[in-house]
């Protein structure tokens, strides 16, 4: 039986939906939120600041993170900054244009509504941010200064230096300190889930593992929050956090929520070059180094390989003699075009033999012309702690020659598929941030993803909930101790028992390392039907190799992180042929999917808006059985899908 | 109010600021006064005249020994505490970190090695001084009368050891002061990095002029004892 | 390169931990130092022994997760890093290394190299936080802050609350960790307000879960991956004072 997908989109007017949609749905009076549970998993921007919203209406909270403290969580890793419409700089910004702005970068696949809704409420998460404390960067006259970011013709992005992350991040995890301290949230570091329980077809909690105990742990709750973030360390290689993981994702597919888009992949084309095979990290260099640096190759192939070779540096190359490919296929943007054309446009030239370090996969992000232009102090002021980082990792120092730059997978926008009201196919089951697949569409702007985490939870899910809730206000605590909990957990503990009892060849790293290989040049940037069809039969063979082969050592009931890993890595194994699959069914290249087969004469991106307007939701059959596609067709009342153009 | 002095870490160190910063005005005093017998035997001996048994000397005193039992004490507690809260496994590798002074992580060694020299110099001259005078006696051990200080100092420091040991407590001195001066007005949060070169300094020449002025004394009676 | 490990290894929080040698061989210049107990581990796997449990998590120096006590040195030798920004290159070859977990009786070891420092998030939970609710807030610009004061209280903010201040403090005191926070928010309008609440709720954490007195030794701050300065101590130590005098 196919999904049943109802987005519950409002109708009326664009600017109208979401103030309709408030009024229309239900609210739950103070004294039934007492007696209403609500399980939140995870602590970045979503799940850290719906939780404290949650707990400040007066829902009674659980908050679960896999770090030793929700302030862990990888929002904080982001840099550039969060935008809002603003419009403090006067350039003509408006919640229209970040809209349009949004689902044009998106490439046309995400719902104009939620779209807006995300729009409209940017400027309150600002407002709320500033009154948490969080460190802006301010002009001399005190008020808050703004920088522009791919995308985008208007500066609208908000930041705190390069920490926009970790500053946003703390604010929410200290909304979140505040409740813990009211006693209306509870916290569990170190802790996974590792299954959702539903009953009834309604989510009635989550099976969760102690990580220092090792001990099994039930936990009921009237709905349960899924704020896990994203997967794309299927990858293994990603600038994803070593733990940022799909499971808790994969298993609310696996109980038969929808998962929407899973190929959406976003590959930042900022990224410090792959150096070695032991490595375990890519390390991203911020989107706003585009504001000022310059993206170059060599004309020549004989600069290219004096450069390898290192009979020239860089900056020995004269101006004539150099690619400014993206100002050159792009006036109109230049070197700010979205994430997905810049990283395609770095392989282009890379593919053509340009890549300028022993790899061939890298090409130059210059500072010269804005250290020229605004001198060493203001490029040292803008992104000094950048600069230090990029010299701390490749010991080359960024002032002198040109940082060396190369996509890395960095975001998925695909996800758990929602409802306008961020909830799952699964009643009481919803999904937030990067975990859904709701905002960005088949790309995602820089900026957007902060913001997006904390519309969220802050302004979204607080309300959203209340409609599914105000239905369980005669519905007595969750009784752990019925057959749909004691079979979830039978379940985990048997998968974990499994997974030491094969005691292979192979550790969890080395299988890992084989997936990522398999998913970075069959599912990576540039797809085609010959290889995505290829990674299906390798993953699924990798899958049944690693039910066979793989080496979990230590135990159950102890800190083990190898077990931790094992059991992401299985899911990560289901995700990537599911991955595969999706990207197969897509038949058209839009955002940060590329079908080689779909491209225009100039190597751009050819979307099929007679067959794939549509957001592709999947459904679980089983482990080796094909999931079951569904399509929720997307209607453009109020933008026409064009094709994209940042050239003039 | 009164608890947050001895419950709090915060109040347990203004409690160390406040006395540490009266026993450097004193020490400030007496180094001053000292310095007088190297000018004026007569003038020294005013003063001490002027210091004998009479209640504001003796008062002085009293306030005196409860501040330096004050500062003792804390440094006892704050010490023992700071140990346990150190754990009972410690690292097997340590180092002293870039930019951190040698004094600030030694202080209460410091203060046992300047209590022992309190310990000798009391013995030295205030039991032979005031002690005396309060005991109602005209002249001390030694038969000089207890108000001719510059004749026991001229006495004391004719002995090399004496002026060895002196010399090696007013160092011990001029080390807990580099740290103490600029940590009291840390502590109660009158500095910023601006002003942290500047406490420094200062911190340096209060100690300085202390080692100096003390050390003086010492050594001119010393030299004036061989010729 | 080559390098000799000297690791501390406890099974759990109540077992006696030991320091265990590893060899560790082949190691490029380039690699950073997790990387290297990554390559580690995988070959500990592969003999079938339990791998090196340590705790990291974005590797890019922000998330705090990683701690480790190398050589004597919170998150390693160089300054103004954390240990997941620490590269082999910064060692000798054939060097001996030794690495340790945090060591302070407020942060007790779990396994190996991992140690629980819940005790942070607690003092956080006591008030480091301005109380305001979702959405009952003004425009972002009714509040002018002066640059200065922005910048000054990011530079508190920046802390990524690792524990290598009171890993590093020889009295085991979380004084640099307490004043960032502090700190930053009394430099803003808007943390201002309830600015004395803030100080003597998290002092009085502090004190409760047994870490040390400040003595003003400094060390925190060389060792500290994103060098906050101790003045944010000494505006804790007037926020504190003044709070208390006003009693």
């Amino acid at each position: 039986m196919a999904l049943k997908l109802d987005s519950k989109i409002p109708a009326g007017e664009l600017a109208q939906k979401w103030s309709n949609h408030k009024a229309a749905i239900k609210v739950v009076s103070p004294a039934n939120k007492r007696k209403l549970d609500i399980i939140v998993v995870g602590t970045g921007l979503g799940g850290a600041s719906a939780a404290a919203s949650l707990g400040e209406l007066g829902y009674n909270v659980k908050v679960f993170c896999i770090q030793d403290s929700p302030r862990r969580a990888h929002s904080i890793a982001a840099q550039g900054g969060i935008n809002a419409a603003k419009n403090y700089q006067n350039d003509n910004d408006s919640v229209y244009r970040l809209f349009y702005d949004t689902i044009k970068g998106g490439d046309y696949r995400a719902r104009e509504a939620n779209v807006y809704r995300l729009a409209e409420v940017s400027n309150l998460i600002i407002d709320q941010c500033v009154a948490q404390g969080v460190p802006f960067a301010r002009e001399y006259g005190g008020l808050l200064a703004n920088r522009s970011f791919g995308g985008a013709q208007v500066s609208r992005t908000f930041y705190a230096r390069g920490q926009t992350g970790q500053q946003l991040l703390l604010g929410a995890y200290a909304a979140l300190n505040k409740e813990i301290h009211n006693g209306s949230v509870k916290s569990y570091p170190r802790h996974e889930m590792l299954d959702v329980v539903i009953e009834n077809g309604e989510a009635r909690g989550i099976i969760a593992r102690n990580l220092v105990t090792g001990e099994i742990e039930r936990h009921g709750a009237h709905a349960v929050v899924i704020a896990t973030g994203g997967y794309g360390n299927v990858f293994f290689l990603s600038t994803n956090a070593m733990a940022s993981n799909g499971s808790a994702a994969f298993q609310c597919y696996r109980k038969g929520a929808g998962f929407a888009n899973p190929c959406f992949t976003q590959i930042h084309p900022t990224c410090i070059p792959v150096h070695g095979t032991q490595q375990s990290k890519l390390t991203l260099m911020s989107e706003s180094l585009r504001n000022d640096g310059r993206i170059w190759v060599p004309k020549k192939l004989e600069d290219v390989q004096a450069i390898r070779s290192g009979a020239k540096k860089p900056s020995d190359i004269a101006e004539e003699d150099r690619d400014y490919y993206l100002e050159r296929r792009y006036p109109a943007f230049g070197n700010l075009v979205p994430r997905d054309v810049a990283s395609r446009a770095a392989k282009e030239r890379c593919d053509a033999g340009f890549g300028v370090n022993e790899t061939g996969l890298a090409v130059f992000l210059d500072f010269k012309t804005a250290i020229e232009r605004l001198g060493k102090d203001v490029i040292k002021q803008r992104y000094g702690n950048l600069f230090d980082m990029y010299k701390e990792i490749t010991d080359t120092d960024p002032y002198e020659q040109p940082m060396q730059i190369f996509p890395a997978v960095h975001y998925t926008m695909g996800g758990i598929w929602v409802d306008y009201n961020l909830m799952t196919t699964i009643p009481g089951l919803y999904a937030i941030g990067e975990a859904n697949f709701s905002d960005h569409g088949a790309n995602r702007l820089g900026a957007s993803a902060l913001m997006q985490g904390l519309a969220d939870g802050y302004f979204v899910l607080p309300y959203t909930i209340g409609d599914y809730l105000s239905h369980k206000i005669q519905a007595p605590k969750v009784d752990t101790s019925t057959p749909a909990f004691d079979e979830a957990e039978k379940a985990v503990r048997e998968k974990i028992e499994h997974l030491l009892s094969i005691n292979g060849k192979q550790s969890v790293d080395d299988i890992h390392k084989r997936l990522g290989h398999i998913m970075w040049e069959n599912v990576g940037m540039a797809r085609t039907k010959e290889s995505l069809t290829k990674a299906i039969a390798e993953i699924q063979a990798l899958r049944k190799e690693f039910w066979k082969d793989v080496k979990v050592v230590g135990t159950a009931d102890s800190f083990n992180v190898e077990l931790e890993k094992a059991l992401r890595l299985a899911d990560f194994l289901e995700l990537g042929e599911l991955m595969a699959r999706d990207a197969l069914n897509r038949e058209e290249s839009c955002g940060g999917h590329f079908r080689s087969e779909h491209q225009t004469e100039e190597g751009e991106a050819k979307r099929d808006d007679e067959n794939f307007v549509y957001a592709a939701v999947w459904e679980y059959k089983g482990m080796d059985a094909e999931p079951e596609l569904t399509k929720e067709p997307l209607n453009f009342e109020f933008v026409h899908p064009a094709q994209r153009n940042y050239k003039d | 109010m009164s608890c947050f002095l001895s419950n709090s870490s915060l109040g347990r160190k203004l409690v160390m600021s406040i006395s540490g910063c009266f026993l450097v005005l004193f020490i400030l005093f007496h180094m001053s006064m000292n310095v007088v017998a190297i000018i004026s035997a007569d003038g020294y001996n005013a003063i001490c005249g002027f210091l004998g048994a009479n209640w504001y000397a003796l008062a002085g005193t009293a306030v005196l020994a409860l501040g330096v039992l004050v500062h003792f004490v804390y440094a006892i507690i704050l010490t023992i505490q700071n140990r346990r809260a150190r754990g009972n496994v410690r690292y097997s590798v340590t180092v002293t970190e870039k930019g951190v002074d040698w004094a600030s992580k030694n202080m209460l060694a410091l203060g046992f090695v300047i209590v022992l020299g309190l310990g000798l110099h009391l013995y030295n001259f205030w039991a032979k001084m005031q002690l005396v005078e309060l005991l109602g006696g005209h002249t001390n051990a030694l038969g000089y009368s207890p108000a001719d200080g510059v004749a026991l100092i001229r006495y004391t420091f004719s002995q090399w050891y004496y002026v060895a040991l002196y010399l090696v407590w007013f160092v011990a001195l001029w080390f807990h002061l580099t740290h103490g001066v600029w940590s009291m007005f840390q502590t109660v949060g009158w500095a910023n990095d601006t002003w942290y070169p500047r406490l420094k300094c200062l911190s340096n020449i209060v100690a300085t002029l202390v080692f100096l002025g003390f050390a003086a004394v010492v050594v001119a009676f010393f030299v004036s004892s061989l010729l | 390169m080559n390098f000799t490990l000297k690791i501390w290894r406890q099974k759990d929080a109540k077992s006696k931990g030991e320091f265990k040698k590893y060899e560790v061989k082949d190691i490029s210049s380039d690699t950073s130092f997790l990387e290297m107990l990554d390559i580690l581990n995988n070959d500990l796997v592969h003999k079938g022994e339990e791998p090196v449990a340590f705790d990291h998590d974005c590797r890019e120096g922000i998330c705090g997760m990683c701690s480790l006590h190398i050589n004597g040195h919170a998150h390693g030798p160089e300054q103004g890093v954390t240990t997941c920004q620490i590269y082999m290159r910064q060692f000798k070859d054939g060097e001996t290394i030794v690495v340790e977990p945090w060591r302070s009786a407020a942060f007790p070891v779990i396994k190996d190299l991992v140690v629980n420092r819940g005790a942070y998030d607690q003092i956080l939970q006591a008030g480091g936080y301005v109380s305001v609710r979702t959405n009952s807030v003004p425009d972002g610009n009714a509040i002018p802050i002066a640059k200065a004061d922005a910048d000054e209280s990011m530079d508190a903010a920046a802390c990524v609350g690792c524990g290598a201040c009171a890993a590093t403090c020889k009295n085991g005191s979380a004084m640099l960790f307490v004043a960032a926070r502090v700190s930053s928010l009394a430099k803003l309008p808007q943390g201002r307000v309830e600015g004395a609440r803030r100080a003597k709720a998290m002092v009085a954490k502090m004190d409760e879960l047994g870490f040390g007195n400040c003595t003003n030794t400094g060390a925190c701050q060389a060792e500290c991956p994103k060098s906050i300065s101790i003045a944010h101590i000494a505006r804790l130590n007037r926020e504190f004072l003044s709070a208390k005098l006003e009693d």
